[in-house]
């Protein structure tokens, strides 16, 4: 697809959230949106949307569900013709839902994201990350985005599921189309349906030949008030797993190697001192927040002296929430023990990411083994790092040397 | 002091466990539980205090 962007001429009316510059670093833009006297930006661009970029902005707009519903959660509207066809009831519950059925869609899945129940997959990722650095640490040289960080949340989730580990790559191209290259329609709707299609071959596969121990079967087999849940609950939290899961969390690893490549005092502070990890770990959530989700107003409404109308998107930038400097002192820097830290990488209220237990591990300990293995690394060329963004930030390639 | 947790604002986030996991755990869904229902041990104060003030959701209610 040619892309036709017009220059952005005015951040505050007229935002691309998928400029290239702004993609890469998106931080200057929220900024200058956040302190003006139009901390909400508006946009005609991909149907229209508005951009809160204030902590309390953003957090009043998660709280407020009834409002500012799940109808649409990502940041462009989706293909035309999804709703209909025989697939097109499949969602991605509960971050699609909205009450009362996000009740019954999230408090079946959160026991198997509980931190108890993440912490069995700890040594599987160690040995995973483990088996990665293997691949290039006699090299002297990896992309810690495109070699490291991409292939680590996916096969974790493929091993929850319960689904081949060769499907990797495959899984990756699907959730990129879906979250990526939002501009190309027919692309989306491909990898959507090859999503779907997928889970549902899985689905028929454990009628036939049942399996214990894997999520597709656990929720294949659960019950709502004395029935099995519907295909279409099972197909939308397959669904969840691959777009939620995958891209994020790669983002946040990425986000989280190329801090590291530039900052050996924080390697260092890390090194020299365990018990800073858990704060430093929700610091590093703080600044590289990957997601942005987006709302659809349900009713006219003017919020914060913006004339709202039903069925507007809202972008909601936890990036740019988390930057904030009403809410955090010297939001920009990288406190690794940063002592008042309230951050919204994952959310808040009824939506509060169900998987960030899973997700802090990931970081954790995909950090915690590279830094083990090659603990002094830098950048090959700062230049050469490419970016993700829009709906999830993050980098795609980033050459370290060691 | 003593410390509670609004169960109908806590979402599960579980940064107070993080900051406090002396004080507070998970539930069975991720939600936060007090682990400490009686007076805190002065030496687990400031870590609670730390706990409501990263809680997201303003959850933790210390008395």
């Amino acid at each position: 697809m040619t892309d036709t962007r017009k220059p952005v001429e005015n951040m505050l009316t007229d935002y691309d959230i998928f400029e290239p510059s702004f993609i890469a670093n998106p931080y200057p833009g929220y900024s200058e949106i956040r302190e003006s006297e139009c901390p909400i930006a508006h946009t005609d661009r991909y149907e229209g949307s508005w951009l809160p970029t204030r902590y309390e902005d953003v957090v009043a707009i998660a709280q407020e569900y009834e409002v500012f519903t799940s109808r649409g959660i990502l940041v462009m509207p989706p293909p035309p013709g999804q709703a209909e066809g025989a697939y097109g009831g499949v969602a991605a519950p509960p971050i699609t839902s909205d009450p009362p059925d996000h009740h019954w869609h999230r408090r079946l899945i959160l026991p198997v994201f509980a931190p108890q129940a993440v912490a069995k997959y700890e040594q599987s990722t160690r040995d995973l990350c483990n088996a990665l650095i293997d691949e290039f640490i006699d090299k002297g040289t990896a992309d810690a985005a495109a070699d490291y960080a991409q292939h680590i949340p996916v096969r974790v989730i493929s091993n929850m599921l319960g689904v081949p580990l060769d499907m990797e790559d495959t899984f990756t191209g699907w959730v990129r189309g879906v979250l990526e290259n939002m501009h190309d329609v027919e692309l989306r709707k491909r990898s959507r349906l090859a999503i779907i299609e997928y889970f549902l071959a899985q689905v028929e596969d454990r009628k036939k030949n049942p399996r214990e121990n894997d999520l597709i079967s656990e929720l294949m087999n659960t019950e709502v008030d004395g029935k099995k849940v519907p295909i279409e609950y099972v197909l939308g939290v397959c669904n969840l797993m691959l777009v939620a899961g995958i891209d994020t969390t790669w983002s946040a690893i990425g986000s989280v190697m190329w801090h590291m490549a530039q900052h050996p005092e924080h390697r260092k502070q890390l090194r020299e001192n365990d018990d800073l990890w858990p704060t430093a770990i929700e610091e590093l959530l703080r600044v590289y927040a990957p997601v942005t989700m987006a709302r659809i107003v349900d009713r006219d409404i003017e919020f914060q002296g913006c004339p709202m109308k039903a069925g507007d998107r809202v972008l909601m930038a936890f990036p740019a929430a988390n930057r904030d400097p009403r809410q955090f002192e010297n939001p920009d820097e990288v406190i690794l023990d940063r002592e008042h830290n309230r951050h919204v990488a994952f959310g808040s209220g009824i939506h509060r990411c169900a998987g960030s237990n899973l997700a802090r591990l990931e970081v954790r300990v995909a950090l915690q083994t590279w830094l083990a293995r090659i603990p002094e690394f830098e950048l090959v060329d700062p230049a050469t790092v490419t970016w993700a963004g829009g709906q999830v930030h993050g980098p795609r390639s980033c050459m370290v040397k060691f | 002091m003593k410390v509670s947790v609004d169960m109908g604002a806590c979402h599960g986030h579980q940064m107070c466990a993080i900051a406090a996991p002396e004080v507070f755990g998970s539930d069975e869904l991720g939600n936060a539980k007090v682990l400490i229902t009686g007076d805190l041990p002065p030496e687990l104060e400031a870590k609670a205090r730390r706990a409501e003030s990263n809680c997201p959701e303003r959850a933790i209610v210390i008395s």
